[in-house]
């Protein structure tokens, strides 16, 4: 331990023996690497910021694409259009829902991929990843095959079908990702101490899981609340969210949609970030555990 | 429970058995009627009928081969440009994040926070003729001054690029992350240029974050048909355009299933010969993480 904390010391010193030029040339590029990252986060920002911008814009034209003034109105009225609240109400059942249903499933899935070896297991890993090399358009058409061919009538539990299955593959992986470093002897202790199965997947293993189940959830929600193609195809004529906006860019957006979309980001953004505050304390709680043994 | 005691092999197939039903159900068995109606002939008043009409494929191809390579073409420009942006990017929040690493990184997902559509709006907004940006590119000569942005196949590809640019970032990152910085310090030690640390050490040990990134721009890339509306004009319109209101719109069925599985067919050979270049564990592997 001792002996290697030297050596990299020594290591660290090294670069600054270097000529000065060479040491100049480097911290311009350094530099230069932090600028590129600045400007690409604010290419990534941009659009958020124009959206947030444009829901205090005074528009009084059908197109709320040009600055005319700054206004409050519209942040006192969001749910103005009743059309647009109805929508919003439907993207988030739908999400809740489907956010339920896909992480119960898909966490049942990752934990027998993770845990045992099976026959057929790489087969399995392979279908579960072929909804994910599928585009959206080809989900959503073929679907939609399959409603026409039965005549089933499309509408919210068609949406509710459809948005389970693109989201069961996204947390199978998210979840398995973050089963793989599970210690299964705590599960042994918990059985040697004379828990039953369910008291046991309820006690100790559920907890340990819990962030992978969460992370999955969360993605789940965001994928739903936010998707147009698939959902376009199985509607029928339930609206959602986001096909609200888009048959409102044909005609007029309602400055709502942009009240309610910079809702959406901030509600979420609340959402990841109190998710990692509240991962980092279990982590320095999971650290703080062997030493107290 | 008694299945369980006489045979435990079977305890992860009853933990499967809900979420693969579901996928068996709702995306196999799909596939299977989509190449049902593919092969039918008719229309939606007088009713469909299965006549085993291969013929619409080699019609859909020959029809639609304009919108096919535009499609790739798109597909394929947005994502080099990704992997361009995203990896300066990426290896800056991995090496010099330093405390900015989680804003930085918070910053790249940000824009799953709003809709898609949404952002795919408000680019309309930024590359209007009467905006900023627009005068500021006539400013500096990349576009004539009586040039536009909007409505050209250059604002489909940039918007492209940015919808699904967090695909390219997040499994760079992760890729990258990973690397052991020793390994960097050796090779300096070692008297290896910047530029060779770069392409013999940092590049090849993020392989599978290139071979995830491009895969998971690609595909949504490559299928899309929302920016090539709200962005483009008919003469950008792609594949995704036409599948769309062949289904939704002109209710032409048979050819709209055809292409959606020509669609499936070469992007899924494409990701096979990736896979075979970069390695499935590659493939799988980053995908997992």
């Amino acid at each position: 331990m001792e002996a290697g904390t030297v050596a990299r010391d020594q290591l660290r010193v090294e670069p600054e023996r270097r000529p000065a030029l060479l040491r100049a040339g480097r911290r311009l590029l350094d530099g230069s690497v932090k600028v590129y990252a600045g400007l690409a986060i604010a290419y990534l920002l941009a659009p958020i910021a124009v959206i947030i911008a444009f829901s205090f814009n005074d528009t009084r034209s059908r197109f709320n694409f040009v600055w005319q003034g700054f206004t409050l109105e519209h942040w006192k009225e969001p749910f103005a259009v009743p059309s647009l609240g109805e929508a919003l109400q439907n993207s988030i059942s739908i999400a809740v829902l489907s956010t339920i249903v896909a992480t119960a499933l898909g966490t049942l899935m990752a934990l027998a991929l993770v845990r045992y070896q099976f026959r057929g297991r790489g087969s399995v890993n392979f279908f579960i990843f072929l909804p994910l090399a599928s585009p959206e358009v080809v989900l959503g058409a073929s679907l939609l095959s399959l409603f026409l061919s039965f005549g089933v009538a499309t509408g919210f539990g068609t949406i509710l079908i459809a948005h389970v299955m693109f989201n069961l593959s996204f947390v199978v992986v998210t979840v398995r990702s973050r089963l793989i470093g599970f210690d299964r002897n705590l599960e042994e202790a918990a059985q040697d101490l004379g828990a039953n199965a369910y008291q046991t997947f309820l006690r100790v293993t559920l907890p340990l899981i819990a962030p992978g189940v969460i992370a999955g959830a969360l993605l789940a929600f965001a994928l739903s609340i936010d998707d147009f193609v698939i959902t376009n195809f199985n509607a029928g004529s339930t609206v959602t969210f986001p096909l609200f906006v888009y048959g409102a860019a044909r005609v007029s957006i309602p400055p709502q949609v942009n009240v309610l979309a910079t809702m959406i980001f901030l509600a979420t953004l609340a959402l990841m970030l109190l998710t990692v505050w509240q991962q980092r304390r279990a982590e320095r709680m999971a650290e703080v555990r062997p030493g107290d043994a | 429970m008694t299945l369980l005691r006489r045979r435990p092999g079977a305890l992860p197939w009853l933990l499967l058995a809900p979420g693969l039903g579901w996928l068996l159900v709702f995306f196999a068995i799909p596939l299977y009627y989509m190449a049902k109606v593919s092969l039918q002939q008719g229309s939606v008043d007088t009713g469909y009928e299965l006549t085993w009409n291969f013929g619409v494929y080699p019609d859909a191809i020959s029809d639609f081969s304009e919108q096919f390579v535009r499609s790739f073409v798109y597909g394929g420009a947005a994502t080099l440009l990704a992997l361009l942006i995203a990896y300066p990017l990426a290896y800056a929040i991995a090496f010099h994040g330093g405390r900015w690493r989680n804003a930085m990184l918070l910053a790249v997902i940000a824009p799953f926070f709003t809709t898609y559509l949404i952002r795919t709006l408000s680019w309309q907004t930024i590359l209007d003729d009467a905006s900023p940006v627009v005068d500021f590119l006539k400013t500096i000569g990349a576009i004539p001054s009586d040039g536009r942005v909007l409505a050209t196949s250059g604002s489909v590809i940039a918007a492209i690029t940015y919808n699904f640019l967090p695909f390219m970032i997040l499994p760079l990152y992760a890729s990258l992350e990973r690397i052991d910085k020793r390994m960097l310090e050796a090779a300096y030690d070692l008297y290896s240029s910047r530029r060779a640390v770069m392409h013999k050490v940092v590049i090849p040990l993020s392989a599978p974050g290139i071979v995830a990134g491009t895969l998971l721009t690609f595909i949504p890339s490559v299928g899309d048909f929302i920016n090539a509306e709200l962005l483009g004009t008919p003469r950008q319109s792609m594949i995704g355009n036409v599948i769309q209101s062949r289904y939704l719109e002109v209710t032409d069925y048979p050819t709209a299933a055809a292409l959606s599985f020509i669609l499936m067919a070469i992007i899924l050979v494409m990701v096979g010969v990736w896979a075979r270049i970069a390695g499935t564990e590659a493939l799988m592997g980053a995908e997992a993480r």
